[in-house]
């Protein structure tokens, strides 16, 4: 990941108690017009992640050409395996017997579209990331037993080292936590 | 929340087309009945085989329901319910082909069962008595089955959404008896009609095709009751959504079930399984088993990949609609060419006994639906939801 500022500010990382919290804090953060957000939780939490304005990625997309890709050469290479290079007379059917190639077509499309998920969100996502600034935060580890946290980037165009932790402040979070990197 | 008055007399009208229809289409049938037999009791199981599909579906469906729980069963609950209560009048439907057994199946002809060694070493299982106790046990169950489960909704909607414990203990091996029994009369109704035929898939594909069928038709169903409320703000995107996922999934396990009987036989290539397939790819079937490779899978299956389409009732309908036709057309290709020479049509597509299909439909189904409609009118038609399970319920 290439950061745009600084190596000071990272993000402003505010902690939240409730899930009511979170959703309260995220959506008016989004409508005071930050983008560069991230809220993190122990469980599912129901229309976070829109309020932070995600709509959707582009995984089906990718999952989607995987597939297609991954059925015409598996579909290609048993048409030219068994009616170009090496055509064998079996039962005396013709060379290319369609019905008797589609069965690998569907394990060549299952394949590559599972390949094309997995590597299309490590590509995505930035992951593996074994560190990142945020887990200086002692208390951040709880975002993976009780507490929840929303941590607005400082390469958003509205962050301010003052401002935005003036407006977290407003916003009642249990503590707010400065990251830098 | 009970359905409002406007619905109810939504409801009413419907059932009165319903009834004109019933009406119209059993009258119909049985002129047909008299004038042309041959003709009619193929296109009169056809009719038969999709409406019972679909009574079975909805049994079916409510007992996976049970044991695998779901948002997706929510909506489409009392829909099921009151769908598995026309498994009552299909029993009394079902009379008809015991009227047209020599008609329809080789082995109940017995100058045809003296000829051939076959049949004769098949005739203790497929003989008219056997065929008859083994389609009478099966209804015994299947309603009883249908009565349980519209008990225990009833039980649940009284005690405020809590259902009875037997409910969920029993649904494991109902389920198990539900898709026995329903193995055993699609290879009686279905299979036997080419008794020298034999596919040990066959009983699978088509209880799969008819539980896409349900499904198929619970969607439609939902998304036509999605246009006003109560049900509009129960059908949420998130909901349609998983419904929308699971019709996918049943195109598909119903694509692999066909095509894989179709490659088993088709490599073989041997001469007491091949004429099956030979009789419905000639003379004009091979149109309609392309139309059903297309329209049975590949469309529904791409159709079903795009998220904002599953989200929309009023789009998703379209899908379910052509799945719901497509499977009609499906049964009467599994069907029709079984008889081709006995309706004198030999190879070629017997359109005379085609167009009876759509009489024998639009009567069972007249009665069907209005059955259907009436135990969707005695209850509320969206879940209480239960206090304890209210938590647990955000989807979207």
């Amino acid at each position: 990941m290439t950061e745009r500022v600084g190596p000071k500010n990272y993000c402003l990382l505010a902690e939240f108690a409730t899930t009511e919290e979170i959703l309260h804090a995220a959506k008016s953060a989004y409508a005071h017009g930050f983008r560069r957000m991230e809220a993190y939780s122990p469980m599912p939490v129901e229309g976070l992640a829109e309020s932070i304005g995600f709509e959707r990625n582009r995984i089906p997309l990718v999952v989607f050409i995987g597939g297609v890709v991954g059925g015409s050469l598996g579909y290609l290479l048993q048409w030219y395996s068994a009616v170009v290079n090496y055509p064998l007379n079996i039962g005396g059917r013709p060379y290319h017997s369609w019905p008797s190639f589609i069965p690998i077509t569907f394990e060549t499309t299952v394949l590559m579209a599972a390949f094309a998920a997995v590597f299309g969100m490590l590509a995505m996502n930035g992951l593996p990331r074994p560190n990142q600034p945020i887990f200086g935060v002692e208390r951040f580890a709880l975002a993976s037993q009780s507490r929840f946290f929303l941590s607005i980037k400082a390469d958003d165009p509205l962050f301010d080292p003052n401002t935005t932790y003036q407006f977290l402040e407003g916003l009642n979070p249990y503590e707010i936590n400065r990251v830098e990197s | 929340m009970m359905a409002g008055e406007a619905l109810k007399l939504r409801f009413d009208r419907i059932q009165s087309v319903a009834i004109i229809a019933a009406v119209g289409g059993l009258v119909g049938s049985a002129i047909a009945g008299l004038v042309w037999p041959s003709a009619f009791f193929p296109a009169y199981l056809v009719g038969f085989l999709f409406w019972v599909g679909i009574s079975l579906g909805c049994i079916s469906l409510l007992l996976l329901h049970n044991l695998t729980g779901g948002q997706w069963g929510r909506l489409i609950r009392r829909p099921l319910e009151a769908g598995a209560l026309t498994i009552v009048p299909m029993a009394i439907l079902f009379v008809p082909i015991g009227f047209g057994l020599k008609t329809l199946y080789p082995w109940a002809d017995s100058a045809i069962v003296a000829a051939d060694r076959a049949l004769q070493h098949k005739a203790p299982y497929l003989n008219p008595v056997a065929f008859l106790l083994r389609s009478g046990i099966s209804f015994v169950l299947w309603i009883t089955l249908a009565y349980l489960l519209n008990l225990a909704a009833s039980i649940r909607d009284r005690k405020g959404g809590q259902a009875p414990g037997w409910l969920y203990s029993m649904s494991g091996p109902a389920l198990a008896i539900v898709f026995f029994t329903g193995s055993f009369v699609a290879m009686d109704w279905g299979m036997s009609l080419e008794p020298d035929w034999y596919s040990t898939i066959y009983g699978v594909m088509v209880i799969v095709g008819w539980a896409l069928l349900t499904f198929a038709m619970m969607i439609f169903t939902i998304s036509l009751l999605a246009r006003s409320e109560p049900v509009a703000s129960a059908a949420t995107p998130g909901r349609l959504q998983d419904l929308g996922n699971l019709m996918l999934a049943f195109v598909m396990l119903w694509a692999y079930m066909a095509f894989s009987q179709f490659l088993i036989i088709w490599s073989g290539n041997l001469t007491e399984e091949i004429p099956w397939y030979l009789r419905r790819l000639r003379g004009g079937w091979e149109y309609v088993a392309f139309a059903l490779v297309l329209f049975h899978f590949f469309v529904p299956f791409f159709a079903l990949l795009f998220r904002d389409l599953k989200r929309n009732s009023q789009v998703i309908i379209w899908v379910a609609t052509a799945v719901i036709v497509m499977h009609l057309v499906d049964l009467a290709w599994l069907v029709l060419p079984a008889r081709g020479e006995a309706l004198g049509t030999g190879p070629r597509i017997p359109w005379g006994a085609l167009l009876l299909v759509l009489v024998t439909t639009a009567g069972i189904g007249g009665v069907s639906i209005w059955c259907f409609l009436w135990g969707l009118k005695r209850r509320p038609l969206v879940l209480e939801e239960h206090p304890a399970h209210r938590g647990g319920s955000a989807h979207v």
